[in-house]
């Protein structure tokens, strides 16, 4: 039942499979050419644009687009074109990592709870106290705990992006493998399931060739908001001090700041607020895209 | 308070403008925002600004301070000086006399008694009392007859003002209070939020953290006031909103401290419906220089006297640090209309201001190369300075706030500029300010090179501020970090200066002290004054009598308050 | 089933005691302190004196154990005071706040008719158009609805409330004149009482902002999870075979489909109820609507504790409750589960 596609064409690999099936998709297509774009855009675009992050043209402050500043600048006469390039490398990055770590941590919990019941129990009463933790003073004990040792062992920027990516991994799992829990308890009573184990499949492949494929919906959806999340909350743990050093622009904290000055300085609110939506749903639709491209019922209409 | 009724009577009190503030309660209602909440009305209970002046509207000290910084009688029927005999003449004691009539707002006498039990309240040691500090050498307080309350201090003092002058200290019933003192203060729920007060306003419903809602006193000794009849005290929000909900729409009369960037508050006052009030006090933005090592690699010697730092010691370091900085961009950017340049960590009152440190006004950043250059500090290939293998790397740290951040990175391109390599850090202010043991990142602490905050002093007399950067107060493990010389500065002339000031009642004798004393810290570069910083507030257009007052409570004279 | 449910409802006692000490032990690590908004001007030795007595100078087990007796003890008897049972000791002390001098347990009852209103509303509204959207969305996959229906839940969930609070705010209590009837309060009367229909319109005023962006914000949320979760059902050889037999499209879309695709859906719905009761900080802060968001935060900034363990505390209840129910409804929607 889930390996139709191969019988009929033995000679293609699976991957190759799912990318026709992408190809197809107009969405997932002009997502992933978006989500390209804004990559490159981050890597190659600092390295390019003749102004840096930390160009400060005091005298130019809180201006809107001209030919030299395409974008405007902010309340220190930073160049918003370059804070947005400069940003988004941190913001990406950031989100990108911590919803991976985040999705990992959530699907594997997720699956070893549905799948055995022996662990059910006490996964969940963890991902209940990980729930009930307060965030706030949980941060505030990790940054005294951590930020020293890590600021010393890979210094200031990276050590902070190592701590960052941990905070919001280890603190945003739990709804994804609440979900992902929930699929698996109902998928492990289907017939297909049923007899895979009756032919003796052992666990592991029985939950990677079997399971995994059928709750991959749910975790896709959880990754495109997990993106989101993790590129705003990254911001509030700059306002706590948890964040990178204030010099260091990212998109979450740009909004922020830009916020406060929102009827001054219209262009500087739009800019980031637009780069994080604009990702996010190019992230959204490339998931719908490989979410069809996954489900082999799709994949051969 | 219903909306519709409160919409109404601020019409009605519009059109009834010319004659309509004759009376008690003719002005109707008014409606104060306070962004960060008020939690109790007691203000021995929370020494937090928003708590005194939320009580200050309710409970009354003998004497305050005008917007101008000098003493008025309020319960007290004059002011003791030595000179009228109130303040006997080898200042160990002063005599405070009420004013005949006073009544507390449920109808009974105010007497000395209740100023007798006021001042035992705060000073029962297992209470608490967050005010505690203005009783110091405070032996003994007692009611001579029903309205002559005479205060005996332990040692002579030069400025017995402490105690019951200004919002932080007022007088509180004792029959309410009685069974509140030491363990059982925070038992008195009912007493903490409604306390029964002199004041122009008495508190109808208090909602902890979030609104209160007062009504006039009808014991209120002024038969004419207050000229409103409710107010709507709401907390919550921030700054920028505050200012809004005053500036452009319109529903709230009065903000309070609106440190928000200056060019936002222009833009909103530009609308027409209020008017941004400011005051200076003696608030100063400004930079501590660590002068001992606060280097991981020394452990729990971290930051102590043990270690000298490494090139802050060097005072041509420190003279460039200041050099280099534009404190009037800084006012520019950061608070406008709120703020002043400043060479002095004691720039008022007027009499303490030194004359004597203007230089630093003018950025001098040619200067200050020249300087590190003489000094031997060469610039290596990275374009940061160095001498014998020592770099002029600095960690910089504060606490979280817009404009401090703004700070940090405007005074890091200037640091730049000058071949000095600057890390930036912030800290949660509640972490940052908080004395917690455990925590590495406390302002006392100071496990960074520079650090920026601002601070002031209570009132109008400077000495236990002064006492500050004496060597006992230099912060350490030994005495758990409790100390106010964060810059770890040691010289016993200075001690000596601090002590002659406490045997001074001259006050211009005492005026000549502190400068010296401040050209001092500021010609060592100990300390490197960035803003003399005001307070700012917002008023709406139709309100009259609002006098921004730095010294006291905001609300200090919100009886007076009327609508045109 | 009932075996089931009694057995997690006593397994459910322990955990939530484990929970409580762990809360305590991280509020206690946590290194903000109760005299850290204090103004510099309060000198060190007197902060000293204020820890003590508010009991930070005895040791941490000792703390934490008389929480536990204020507030599993105390607490309750306080409530049967109140229905005029007299039991115990009449000096007890409750759960006191370090900022306020007031009981915790009495802040939080004034505070939840604001967090009810607005949060619980948003979330309420939130949810009732999630699931039209998902379902439409998924039925009529990559029609206009549906491109649109992600376009805007893309935006209400990627651009953060204190950014639409604020654009809320400037728009519609700035920019339209006072007098208009698009003109909304910027900022949340907490003490307006509904007693007739002007108090009514009022209260709808006021909350029609904060309502609405938190709405946008739950909606998105849920109806991307109920789209997903209907396009993964619509495919199964079940609906084949419910359309074979005849049956109307609406009863296959409405009963089969959707009572199999709501598994995830129930999830994200039963973790969100116990963050109404969480309150929404941020959005609370916008709008200045004081419930318990706000209490919570300025409690954590406050380095006030036992407000903070309390709170925490009866969120960490509601959760171990409601992922409770959440399964039970799993066991409903799927009887093939089975937990026993």
């Amino acid at each position: 039942m889930t390996d139709t596609a191969i019988d009929i064409k033995p000679q293609r690999s699976q991957w190759a499979d799912v990318w026709d099936q992408f190809k197809t998709h107009p969405g997932a297509v002009l997502g992933m050419i978006f989500f390209v774009t804004i990559c490159l855009l981050v890597l190659f675009g600092p390295l390019l644009w003749h102004f840096s992050p930390h160009d400060m043209m005091i005298r130019d402050r809180n201006q809107g687009p001209s030919w030299v500043h395409p974008l405007g600048t902010d309340q220190l006469g930073h160049d918003a074109f370059a804070q947005i390039l400069a940003g988004g490398r941190v913001s990406l990055l950031v989100g990108v990592t911590a919803m991976g770590i985040s999705i990992f941590l959530g699907t594997f919990i997720g699956v070893l709870a549905g799948y055995f019941k022996r662990l059910d129990g006490l996964l969940m009463r963890l991902t209940d106290l990980f729930l009930a933790l307060p965030l706030l003073p949980l941060l505030l004990v990790i940054i005294m705990l951590f930020r020293d040792t890590l600021r010393m062992a890979f210094g200031p920027e990276t050590g902070i992006f190592i701590l960052i990516v941990f905070v919001i991994g280890i603190t945003s799992w739990m709804q994804t493998a609440r979900i992902v829990r929930g699929d698996v308890l109902a998928l492990k009573e289907q017939e297909f399931v049923l007899a895979a184990r009756s032919i003796g499949t052992p666990p592991h492949r029985m939950i990677l060739r079997h399971v995994l494929p059928n709750v991959m919906s749910p975790i896709m959806v959880s990754a495109t908001l997990g993106i989101a999340n993790a590129i705003i909350t990254e911001s509030a743990l700059s306002f706590l001090g948890l964040g990178f050093p204030s010099d260091f622009p990212t998109w979450g904290k740009l909004l922020q700041i830009a916020t406060e000055r929102m009827t001054l300085n219209p262009a500087q609110v739009m800019w980031p607020g637009l780069a994080i939506s604009l990702t996010v749903l190019s992230v959204n639709y490339m998931g719908d895209g490989l979410r069809d491209a996954l489900d082999p019922r799709i994949r051969g209409r | 308070m219903k909306m519709k009724s409160i919409l109404l009577g601020a019409a009605a009190a519009l059109a009834l403008a010319p004659a309509a503030w004759a009376g008690r309660g003719d002005s109707g209602h008014l409606n104060i925002i306070y962004w960060q909440a008020a939690s109790i009305m007691n203000p021995y209970l929370s020494g937090g600004t928003k708590d005194i002046d939320a009580s200050s509207m309710v409970l009354e000290p003998l004497a305050h301070y005008d917007e101008n910084g000098n003493m008025v009688p309020t319960l007290a029927a004059e002011i003791p000086t030595v000179a009228n005999g109130g303040v006997s003449k080898d200042l160990t004691s002063i005599t405070w006399r009420l004013k005949p009539g006073l009544k507390w707002a449920d109808g009974s006498p105010v007497t000395a008694k209740d100023v007798e039990f006021t001042a035992n309240y705060c000073m029962d040691p297992a209470g608490g009392c967050q005010q505690l500090a203005k009783f110091a050498d405070v032996t003994k307080v007692e009611a001579v007859d029903d309205l002559t309350v005479k205060i005996t201090f332990g040692k002579p003092k030069p400025f017995p003002y402490g105690p019951f002058v200004g919002a932080t200290t007022p007088v509180i019933q004792a029959r309410q209070f009685a069974d509140c003192m030491g363990t059982k203060a925070p038992t008195c729920t009912d007493a903490n939020f409604k306390p029964v007060g002199t004041g122009p306003f008495k508190v109808k419903e208090f909602r902890a953290n979030d609104t209160i809602t007062l009504v006039a006193n009808d014991n209120y000794r002024d038969p004419n006031k207050p000229a409103f009849a409710t107010v709507t005290f709401k907390g919550g929000g921030d700054a920028t909103s505050a200012a809004r909900s005053v500036l452009e729409t319109g529903e709230f009369d009065y903000a309070w401290n609106l440190q928000i960037a200056p060019e936002v508050l222009a833009q909103m006052e530009a609308k027409g419906k209020g008017t941004i009030l400011s005051g200076f006090g003696p608030l100063v933005e400004r930079l501590m220089v660590n002068l001992t090592d606060p280097n991981p690699k020394w452990g729990d010697e971290r930051s102590t006297v043990k270690h000298p730092h490494p090139f802050l010691t060097d005072k041509a370091v420190r003279q460039a640090l200041s050099m280099a900085i534009d404190r009037k961009l800084l006012v520019e950017v950061g608070y406008g209309k709120a703020g002043k340049v400043t060479c002095n960590v004691v720039p008022a009152p007027a009499i303490y201001n030194s004359p004597n440190n203007e230089s630093c006004k003018t950025q001098d950043i040619a200067g200050a190369n020249a300087l590190l250059d003489a000094a031997g500090w060469k610039k290596g290939p990275d374009g940061v300075r160095q001498k014998n293998g020592v770099r002029l790397s600095i960690l910089y740290q504060t606490s979280t706030n817009a404009v401090r951040q703004d700070f940090q990175e405007l005074i890091k391109s200037w640091w730049k500029q000058i071949g000095v390599e600057t890390e930036l850090k912030n800290i949660d202010a509640a972490v940052f300010f908080g004395g917690d043991q455990s925590s590495p990142d406390t302002f006392q602490k100071f496990f960074a090179d520079i650090e920026m905050y601002a601070n002031n002093f209570d009132g109008t007399d400077p000495e236990a501020y002064m006492g500050s950067w004496k060597c006992s107060e230099i912060p350490s493990p030994e005495n758990a970090w409790l100390g106010s010389n964060m810059p770890r500065y040691c010289n016993p002339e200075y001690d000596k200066l601090v002590a002659e000031m406490a045997g001074t009642a001259d006050i211009k004798k005492r005026a000549e002290l502190v400068i010296r004393m401040n050209d001092m810290l500021m010609q060592n570069y100990i300390m490197i004054p960035l803003v003399h910083r005001g307070n700012v507030a917002a008023a709406a257009n139709t309100l009259t009598g609002v006098k921004l007052n730095v010294w006291d409570s905001d609300l200090w004279n919100v009886g007076d308050w009327a609508r045109k | 089933m009932f075996n089931f449910t009694v057995r997690r409802l006593l397994f459910t006692i322990p955990t939530l005691l484990f929970i409580s000490f762990v809360i305590f032990f991280i509020l206690d690590a946590a290194p903000s302190d109760p005299t850290g908004n204090l103004p510099l001007t309060i000198p060190p030795d007197v902060r000293e004196k204020i820890r003590a007595s508010l009991g930070l100078d005895k040791p941490m087990i000792m703390r934490y154990l008389l929480w536990c007796k204020q507030f599993f003890i105390n607490e309750p008897l306080n409530l049967l005071d109140q229905w005029g049972l007299h039991l115990g000791d009449p000096d007890r002390l409750r759960v006191i706040s370090f900022q306020t001098r007031s009981p915790v347990v009495d802040m939080i009852a004034e505070r939840m008719p604001q967090t009810l209103w607005v949060v619980g509303m948003s979330y309420v509204v939130g949810v009732m158009i999630a699931l039209p959207i998902g379902i439409i969305s998924a039925v009529k996959q990559y029609s206009w609805f549906d491109q649109l229906g992600t376009f805007i839940s893309m935006i209400g969930f990627s651009v953060p409330t204190f950014f639409t609070g604020v654009l809320m705010i400037v728009v519609f209590s700035t920019i339209v004149p006072r007098d208009s009837f698009f003109w909304f309060p910027s900022i949340y009367d907490t003490t307006l009482k509904v007693t007739d229909w002007a108090s009514f319109g009022a209260q709808v005023r006021q909350m029609a902002m904060p309502v609405f962006v938190l709405a946008l914000y739950n909606a998105a949320q849920i109806s991307r999870f109920m789209r997903a979760s209907m396009l993964d059902n619509l495919n199964q050889d079940y609906v084949r075979t419910a359309r074979a037999k005849g049956l109307r499209e609406r009863t296959v879309l409405l009963v089969h489909v959707l009572r199999n695709s709501l598994i995830p859906v129930i999830t994200v719905i039963a973790l969100g109820v116990p963050q109404v009761f969480g309150g929404a900080i941020i959005t609370e802060q916008v709008f200045k609507v004081n419930g318990l968001g706000q209490l919570l935060i300025i409690a954590i900034q406050g380095g006030d504790i036992p407000t903070v363990q309390t709170l925490t505390f009866i969120f960490a209840v509601l959760i171990v409750l409601f992922n409770l129910i959440a399964d039970i409804l799993y066991g409903i929607l799927d009887p093939r589960i089975r937990y026993d």
